[in-house]
């Protein structure tokens, strides 16, 4: 009887302990999870709300000028978007302009970081000039271009070139797209630059030492050791550049309206024009729809590459 | 290309006695990098100084590097009312900074100390919102904003750019707490500390510079924000960067006053990105590379 009852409290005391265990823990739960949900909650209302009513903008036909014509028109919007011819061009600027603005920058970008692994005097303050077109505000920086670096009188461009019988040359209208991705590629070589260079001091001294002595020549250690070594670095470049370079707006805003003609409309600029000069709400929506779908499947890759970068990361609860 | 990448392995040479061909290399990095970086930073250096000029010699051919210098700009600038435009951008940028630190902080640490279950998934879903562009969603928010009488005020501004700046500050401090040994904040817990007493007494005093570190991306990138500005601001709440718009087109090409202009606008980020150099790179990649 005794030794029943014994076991029956013993059993109860454990269970007892055991559930309180359980709330602790279910306490700590939840107060994790009062930390993270405030920022969650609020990201997801300001971010991802707007997306979705866009979704159901792009099933309308809604122009601001024209209050009380607004009705429901089902896929007309993404019909009219494909078959926009502006649309194909803004899509073809887009591709053609961040393309070439990541690579040149990445190139660039590596040589001088390159330039900066080595030890010379008056390093720190040579990055510290190189990183600056970064900082500046891209709206302070497209008017200087446009105006004292562009300008084909007085620019410094023309003023630099003089000697290699460049004239009075307008860049901003003869060649227009060279002049925004000139302006890009300013602008963001030091982000590029920062990043390899980061890779490269992270670089282990031993293994490099270990390969010069073994006889290996510069331009092998740096082929088969330093680019491999930098290939995680070069994609992160590749990938955040292009997800932060596909969305300029600033210097095309500034610098050539999207112009001459349509020459350097990207994909934001024209829906720009759709939504603040033409009003068109609903082929607007459509239109970021779209826009967005195609960011998307190249942010998935991004991802991807940077879920991989954490990979190695503890995940031991700490 | 070639001479550039022999000379990579620059740590090694250092160590190595170098043999006469090392002593071209030793002249030719540095002066390839000083070329680089006056050419880089000559926009720069050419702002800076077009603002202390008079208009006249600020349109001339060939350009004119030494001149009597004035600040007629500077006080120009601020008699056709700079001071609202300042002061705007410094409300929007001020504010939604420390917002995103106050809910990005717990969020981060949370997300840091003990992985919640999918964890992981929490943390690409503040990133998949940096990723998105930002015209995919800039229809609706000017209809809201329109509706909820929003359009043309700061409030507008301070919202969205806490919302922008949010994955970055989030990630970046997430990578800051991973570094805070575990052993201390165990000894906090084995006191019987809350996992808030931990966060604030402990945790916190140790990442202050990393705190300050994200801010200081925060304020970089709410300062020099665009888009949102110029199509849901007008009088009231314009802000920095579309005040030198404005000033462009509204006055013509007036480049001295342009660019004194240009120069206070960038003057306090460059101050604060040339301060925090150590850091950028982490918060330009969401704290990915240290």
């Amino acid at each position: 009887m005794t030794v029943t009852e014994d076991r029956a409290k013993q059993r109860a005391v454990a269970l007892r302990e055991r559930a309180a265990k359980a709330a602790v823990e279910r306490r700590n739960r939840w107060g994790r999870r009062s930390l993270i949900l405030p920022a969650m909650l609020y990201t997801i209302v300001v971010t991802q709300i707007p997306f979705v009513i866009t979704i159901w903008y792009s099933l309308q036909s809604w122009n601001l000028l024209r209050p009380g014509t607004r009705h429901f028109v089902g896929l007309d919007n993404y019909g009219k978007v494909f078959t926009d011819a502006g649309f194909r061009t803004a899509v073809v600027n887009t591709v053609f302009f961040t393309a070439s603005a990541v690579l040149f920058s990445l190139v660039i970008g590596l040589v001088l970081a390159i330039l900066l692994d080595q030890r010379f005097r008056g390093r720190a303050v040579v990055r510290t000039l190189l990183i600056s077109p970064f900082l500046i505000m891209p709206t302070a920086g497209a008017l200087l271009w446009k105006t004292t670096m562009f300008n084909p009188v007085f620019g410094i461009v023309n003023f630099v070139l003089k000697p290699f019988g460049v004239g009075t040359l307008d860049w901003a209208s003869r060649f227009p797209m060279p002049t925004i991705i000139t302006v890009a590629v300013w602008q963001w070589t030091p982000f590029m630059m920062i990043i390899l260079l980061s890779g490269l001091q992270s670089q282990s001294t031993d293994i490099l030492e270990a390969a010069r002595v073994d006889g290996a020549g510069g331009w092998q250690i740096f082929r088969r050791l330093t680019l491999p070594h930098l290939r995680t670095y070069l994609e992160l470049c590749v990938l955040l550049g292009s997800i932060f370079i596909v969305q300029t707006f600033d210097s095309i805003f500034i610098i050539t309206q999207g112009g001459p003609g349509q020459a350097t409309t990207n994909l934001p600029y024209f829906l720009y024009l759709q939504a603040f000069r033409r009003f068109e709400i609903g082929q607007a929506a459509a239109l970021a729809i779209v826009t967005t779908i195609g960011t998307i499947v190249i942010a998935t890759i991004a991802l991807r590459v940077l879920s991989n970068l954490f990979k190695g990361e503890e995940l031991a609860p700490r | 290309m070639s001479t550039v990448a022999e000379r990579a392995p620059g740590r090694v040479q250092e160590t190595t006695p170098s043999p006469g061909r090392f002593r071209a290399g030793r002249l030719l990095v540095p002066t390839l990098a000083w070329v680089a970086a006056i050419g880089f930073f000559f926009p720069v250096f050419w702002m800076f100084i077009t603002g202390f000029k008079h208009e006249a010699d600020a349109f001339t051919s060939p350009p004119k590097l030494v001149f009597s210098p004035t600040l007629d700009q500077y006080r120009a600038i601020f008699d056709r009312d700079f001071a609202p435009f300042l002061i705007n951008s410094a409300t929007a940028t001020v504010l939604s900074t420390l917002l995103v630190l106050a809910l990005a902080i717990p969020c981060a640490y949370g997300l840091a100390v003990k992985p919640v279950q999918k964890w992981r998934d929490v943390l690409f879903f503040f990133i998949s919102t940096r990723f998105l562009p930002i015209v995919g969603a800039i229809v609706p928010i000017y209809v809201i904003a329109r509706d909820a009488q929003l359009l043309d005020t700061v409030t507008a501004l301070i919202i969205l750019y806490t919302a922008m700046n949010m994955p970055i500050a989030v990630w970046m401090l997430r990578s800051f707490f991973l570094e805070v040994p575990t052993a201390i904040m165990e000894a906090a817990r084995i006191d019987g500390a809350t996992l808030r007493q931990e966060l604030v007494r402990i945790v916190l005093p140790l990442v202050a510079p990393g705190i300050a570190a994200t801010a200081l991306i925060c304020v970089i990138f709410a300062w020099n924000e665009f888009f949102f500005a110029v199509n849901l601001t007008a009088s009231q709440a314009a802000t920095v960067p579309v005040f030198l718009v404005g000033f462009i087109t509204s006055e013509g090409l007036f480049w001295a006053r342009l660019s004194a202009a240009a120069t206070m606008a960038c003057l306090p980020v460059l101050l604060a990105g040339w301060i925090a150099q150590k850091q950028l790179v982490r918060g330009l990649t969401m704290g990915a590379v240290k």
